[in-house]
């Protein structure tokens, strides 16, 4: 009996330090992910730089990343220690699942990378390039399965774009959703599906050891450093950026979010940051304060008149 | 170096004294956490991953492969004497062997649980480190028509977890399936039965749902019966140790756990639940004490605890050879992976030989132990159930409520605990069994994710269920499981049956 309590004491000695963490960063999607991978990267910046002491990732994946976000501007208001990682998807993600909670409920922070979709077929697909992929699309759109991330997410609204671009009706792509880039990766990688579509990150080391194939990447030139055409060399004129940010609780005081905004800031800057952002392949779009404010209320304006033509927002 | 020098070169490293006690500590933490209900194996060590950044490589991944064997394990002690689940891969556990407990046997269970992870773990480790690149070409052939294959046979045979009456059981299991379509459906972003309530956006969270309806249905249970039932349950009757019988009757479900666990495992939309309830319907098949089950049979606890612990070291196939994270707890352990130099992905076998052989080792060595230090404790767990009851169901009353919150630290959280304890509570009080209730809510939206990822595929064609060989097998063995039992009870009324059991070896 003795020993139970102490074990409990133990535990609960250990848990409580753990859970005043410096930070705690909601990763919502599964894990393996885009925003999974932001999220324990920061952890590791923060943590490895000396901005923090102790960063903790929580995973609420589902439905675009609206349920973490629900769950965080819930719970958190007021807690300079929580922190969201987000993005392109979610602006998407809100306007197809009409989400009670949006951008508007938490506190934006900054932009931090951004990253081209790439899409991939498995290395034994007959489709050898994007043309290859076009006219299977022509042919019957609905014999064209794409894994991606949640519906309505870039990853969704890119493959919507380039059957637009191609010509055909986008309402008729056969989408098939995954709570995450991880699961969405297996199903790739198992022959189950046409084609996949992500992030260029979460396909890299797949890419590089030969088990998929890279057949374009939506930049608008060619990058440095992926073996791939753009969509545009492709014959279609889609430019896709998928941006990501961090964002903390609404409620907040001035001077909690310059506190936040100053410790992002010196994460940015560092060398570490600098690292991942190479490994990963991401591109430093930082931008913090009123003109990412701005720059977000334009995205969530454009992304809106893109999902009403695509026929994913009535 | 061939993969036996690598091996053993780790083990050298990871035997040495200061790294068995890393091994020690970080295996004790992670079973004093891991008991907690409502705290599973992915939140322990996401809590106790930091402690180990501190020590030199070798040290932390030794520490840390201790506390993830640790963490997997310690949710069963409590499954096995308070009946109460610390994650959903325990719900099968607290079934037999919260029986047993009752029954004076908490030893017998507690050692073939401790002892059916060892076993489990050491082969399942030994496979990871020999046969990874086939277990994951074979994984990878599971689509989703095959996840929904499997999904309906574990559906048709954990029917074996309903108890006496069908109907009850399912009455109960389609209160699981009513209660997993609440949340955002993925595949078309639409909102279910949320009632514009953002807490319900998320779903139902599993482990709230066990926790309440195990924990606090029963404690409630327990406090209306107030003076009528006996104040102790009798701690030990015969040995706190396994029998001879035990050995025999624990030895095979062991095995058969372990290589049901093991690829389930390393599927990207396996898992451990799923193997537990593989292996529990296996055992209660091949089981030559049948009538034992939901009175406390051995195999059901022996069996289901090998298939958790072996899927644990199964989910470590994707995430080194294809650095694929399929659970939360594979995600937080790439995260520390990466801060040990690991680089998890297709090249790591070729790039990092010393470090994933040192992390097998290490794993090697937190498996034995973890049965160190757990053997000896048993016959202190058990003096547990000698504790008065209102000490016993208050401590599981505040344990359960300090779970809930530290997995999701939410009010609205906090009242659902409370109303699934009054519905496991009602439950009781008429006779209905509330295991199928979880698994319902924890199969429903699997199953039907897929199913609907299988016919999109197909563009609504339904054959192509059956058009995959994986799929129809497993679809000809959920057919077999249902029609089997109805053939044979109707020709010989359970003779044939019971001489099936009895020519089985």
């Amino acid at each position: 009996m003795k020993h139970f309590f102490l074990a409990s004491l133990i535990a609960g000695a250990m848990a409580l330090p753990a859970l005043a963490a410096d930070y705690t960063i909601i990763a919502p999607a599964g894990p393996g992910g885009g925003w999974d991978q932001t999220a324990r990267s920061i952890q590791t910046v923060l943590q490895d730089e000396k901005i923090s002491g102790s960063v903790q990732v929580v995973n609420v994946p589902g439905a675009g990343g609206t349920i973490g976000l629900a769950q965080f501007a819930s719970q958190n208001s007021g807690n300079p220690n929580a922190l969201i990682v987000g993005g392109y998807v979610m602006v998407g993600a809100i306007l197809t699942n009409q989400s009670p909670v949006s951008l508007k409920d938490v506190t934006p922070i900054a932009r931090l990378t951004g990253e081209y979709e790439a899409i991939v077929v498995p290395a034994a697909s007959p489709i050898q390039n994007m043309e290859d992929l076009i006219k299977a699309l022509k042919a019957d759109p609905g014999a064209v399965s794409w894994a991606g991330g949640s519906a309505g997410g870039t990853d969704h609204i890119t493959a919507g774009l380039i059957a637009k671009a191609a010509g055909v009706d986008p309402t008729k792509i056969n989408y098939v959703a995954y709570a995450g880039g991880g699961e969405a990766l297996a199903a790739i990688l198992g022959n189950q599906v046409t084609a996949g579509i992500s992030g260029y990150g979460e396909f890299e080391a797949q890419v590089k050891a030969g088990t998929l194939r890279l057949i374009a990447i939506s930049s608008a030139e060619r990058v440095e450093g992926i073996d791939a055409p753009t969509i545009k060399e492709g014959g279609l004129d889609v430019v896709v950026q998928n941006w990501r940010m961090i964002a903390a609780a609404p409620g907040l005081s001035a001077e909690q979010v310059t506190a936040i905004n100053a410790d992002i800031e010196k994460m940015v800057n560092s060398e570490g940051w600098k690292t991942i952002l190479k490994t990963k392949g991401w591109q430093n779009t930082y931008l913090a304060g009123d003109a990412f404010k701005a720059q977000l209320d334009e995205d969530v304006a454009a992304t809106e008149s893109i999902l009403k033509d695509i026929g994913l927002v009535k | 170096m061939g993969t036996f020098e690598f091996l053993l070169q780790g083990i050298l490293i990871a035997a040495q004294p200061m790294n068995l006690l890393y091994a020690l500590i970080g295996v004790t933490l992670g079973t004093a956490v891991g008991v907690l209900p409502g705290i599973g194996p992915a939140l322990t060590v996401a809590l106790l991953l930091p402690v180990t950044y501190k020590l030199d490589p070798a040290g932390s991944l030794i520490m840390f492969a201790g506390i993830y064997y640790g963490g997997m394990y310690g949710g069963s002690t409590t499954s096995i004497l308070l009946n109460t689940p610390g994650e959903s891969a325990s719900v099968v556990t607290a079934l037999e062997g919260n029986k047993m407990a009752r029954a004076g046997r908490g030893g017998p269970a507690l050692a073939t649980a401790a002892i059916g992870s060892f076993v489990a773990g050491l082969i399942a480790t030994l496979g990871l480190a020999f046969i990874a690149p086939f277990v994951v070409k074979f994984a990878l052939s599971f689509g989703p028509r095959e996840y929904f294959a499997l999904m309906v046979l574990a559906f048709v045979t954990v029917s074996a977890a309903f108890g006496d009456s069908t109907l009850r059981g399912l009455t109960a299991l389609f209160v699981g399936l009513g209660l997993a379509i609440i949340g955002i459906d993925q595949q078309t972003g639409q909102a279910r039965l949320s009632f514009g309530i953002p807490d319900l956006l998320d779903g139902i969270e599993v482990t709230t749902l066990a926790v309440a309806m195990f924990a606090i249905g029963e404690t409630l249970f327990v406090a209306c019966q107030g003076d009528r039932i006996p104040d102790k349950v009798e701690a030990v009757k015969g040995s706190v140790w396994m029998s001879a019988q035990d050995w025999a009757r624990s030895w095979k479900p062991w095995l058969r756990g372990t290589f049901i666990g093991f690829p389930i495992g390393a599927m990207p939309a396996g898992g451990a639940d799923i193997a537990s309830f593989l292996s529990y319907s296996t055992e209660k098949q091949f089981s030559r004490h049948k009538e034992e089950f939901g009175k406390g049979a051995i195999e059901g606890v022996a069996g289901p605890e090998a298939a958790n612990n072996a899927s644990a070291a199964g989910t470590l196939v994707p995430l080194l050879s294809l650095g694929l994270p399929t659970t939360a707890t594979a995600a937080i352990m790439l995260a520390g992976f990466q801060q040990y130099g690991l680089q998890p992905g297709p090249l790591l076998f070729a790039t990092n030989p010393q470090l994933v052989w040192g992390l097998i080792a290490s794993l090697l060595i937190a498996n034995f132990m973890l049965l160190v230090l757990n053997l000896p404790l048993i016959g202190l767990w058990v003096k547990l159930l000698t504790i008065p009851k209102p000490w016993l169901y208050a401590g599981i009353l505040l344990f359960a409520t300090l779970g809930t919150i530290g997995a999701n630290p939410s009010v609205f959280e906090l009242g659902m605990l409370l109303v699934f304890g009054l519905l496991g509570f009602a439950m009781r009080i008429f006779g209905y069994p509330i295991a199928p209730v979880v698994v319902g809510l924890i199969l429903g939206p699997m199953a039907e994710q897929q199913l609907r990822r299988a016919l999109a595929i197909s563009q609504g064609d339904v054959t192509t269920l059956f058009m995959s060989p994986i799929a129809a097998v497993l679809f000809a063995l959920a057919f077999l499981a249902v029609a089997v039992p109805l053939v044979l009870r109707a020709r010989g009324k359970g003779e044939v049956l019971s001489q099936f059991a009895a020519n089985e070896d």
